[in-house]
């Protein structure tokens, strides 16, 4: 028995928006989509096995910032200098708005916890305790990482 | 100037700003997915009736829950997640069947459903009596205790009444024909103006009386 969990579409539709607003932000439009996908499908593999007390907007946003790493890891991969350009998918994504072509640009280039917590922060609208339990760390350091990701962005970016 | 910064973050990149309509869409292409591969457990979707809308829910084994409009569908979808399972998600595509049958039987043109069933939230007792109900043919009836006793209930008709009653699957499993005997209605959790309406769409009951 799961006592207390919300049905899955319950869930899905209280959180979709979040975790599509997390994933544009940390790995761009085009590789949202897959991302999205993927981690609603692990959530719903894992759901019936969690606690009905269970941060259930934390945790799905936990397990979104593992697939932007993997994202993220994939395309540091594809964008390895090779023999024959040609041969593999153009990793360099079509400019968005020019508005905020910079400071998103930064962002995506932030360490990855900086960049997920600035990104938690600012589009997702989160407390740093959940923050926390997002990237897996202590709040004092998920904190550390917020100043440091802006920090980092201030030095990047001129107002 | 990390006021500009932090109010451009709050924005999000331009991507983000038709984020509602995308997110919505991108969750309708995952149930999709969701429902096509049987990644879910339970499976919901409403379906129009005479009635009004119906929800309706299904498992891999077969349809396992139709609720009349009034239940809410947040109500019935709770109760599904205690008693079966939290994997549900809303796949139109699998009522198909279900839709398709209905659809036949309300314009007259089908007297017995073959859609498979799932009996999971249907008790031992429940079971009895409901078997026997669905054994019933279409345009025939039977008393509350003609089915107790068929059911092989030692609890008599009050007992059967009360399975009829909490019946997951109305309409399909057709508890709308057992009456009382001497042939008054009886009781029906859809109320009794749908029982008789169903009994006079079978022909059980005259038009109108």
């Amino acid at each position: 028995m799961s006592g207390g969990l919300p049905p899955f579409q319950r869930f899905l539709d209280g959180n979709r928006e979040v975790v599509w607003r997390f994933l544009v932000s940390s790995v761009g439009r085009n590789e949202a989509e897959d991302c999205f996908q993927e981690t609603f499908i692990a959530a719903l593999r894992a759901y019936p096995r969690l606690r009905s007390d269970s941060n259930l907007r934390a945790w799905v946003l936990t397990i979104a910032h593992r697939k932007a790493l993997d994202a993220h890891r994939g395309r540091a991969r594809r964008a390895l200098p090779v023999a024959d350009p040609s041969s593999v998918p153009d990793p360099v994504e079509p400019a968005p708005a020019a508005r905020d072509d910079e400071l998103w640009e930064a962002v995506h280039a932030l360490p990855a916890r900086q960049r997920s917590a600035v990104v938690l922060r600012y589009l997702a609208d989160l407390p740093h305790r959940e923050i926390a339990v997002a990237i897996g760390c202590s709040e004092a350091a998920a904190r550390r990482s917020l100043h440091e990701g802006l920090a980092n962005l201030r030095k990047v970016v001129p107002a | 100037m990390s006021a500009e910064i932090e109010r451009a973050l709050s924005m999000g990149p331009s991507a983000a700003e038709e984020a509602s309509a995308a997110a919505a869409a991108a969750a309708g292409r995952l149930t999709a997915r969701i429902a096509a591969s049987g990644l879910a457990d339970v499976g919901y979707a409403s379906v129009e009736s005479p009635f009004g809308t119906l929800h309706a829910a299904v498992t891999s084994r077969g349809l396992v829950r139709l609720a009349f409009p009034e239940e809410h569908l947040d109500t019935m979808l709770e109760r599904l997640a205690g008693e079966l399972s939290p994997r549900i998600v809303e796949a139109p595509s699998l009522l198909d069947p279900l839709r398709r049958e209905l659809e036949e039987y309300f314009a007259g043109r089908r007297r017995a459903f073959e859609l498979p069933l799932d009996w999971a939230l249907i008790g031992p007792f429940g079971r009895r009596v409901l078997r026997k109900t669905a054994a019933i043919p279409y345009g025939g009836h039977l008393s509350y205790a003609e089915v107790a006793a068929e059911a092989g209930s030692p609890r008599g008709a009050r007992a059967a009444g009360n399975a009829l009653g909490s019946n997951p699957i109305p309409i399909v499993i057709p508890c709308h024909r057992v009456l009382r005997s001497g042939g008054k209605l009886g009781g029906y959790g859809g109320g009794l103006d749908r029982k008789r309406w169903l009994l006079e769409l079978e022909g059980a009951l005259a038009p109108g009386r």
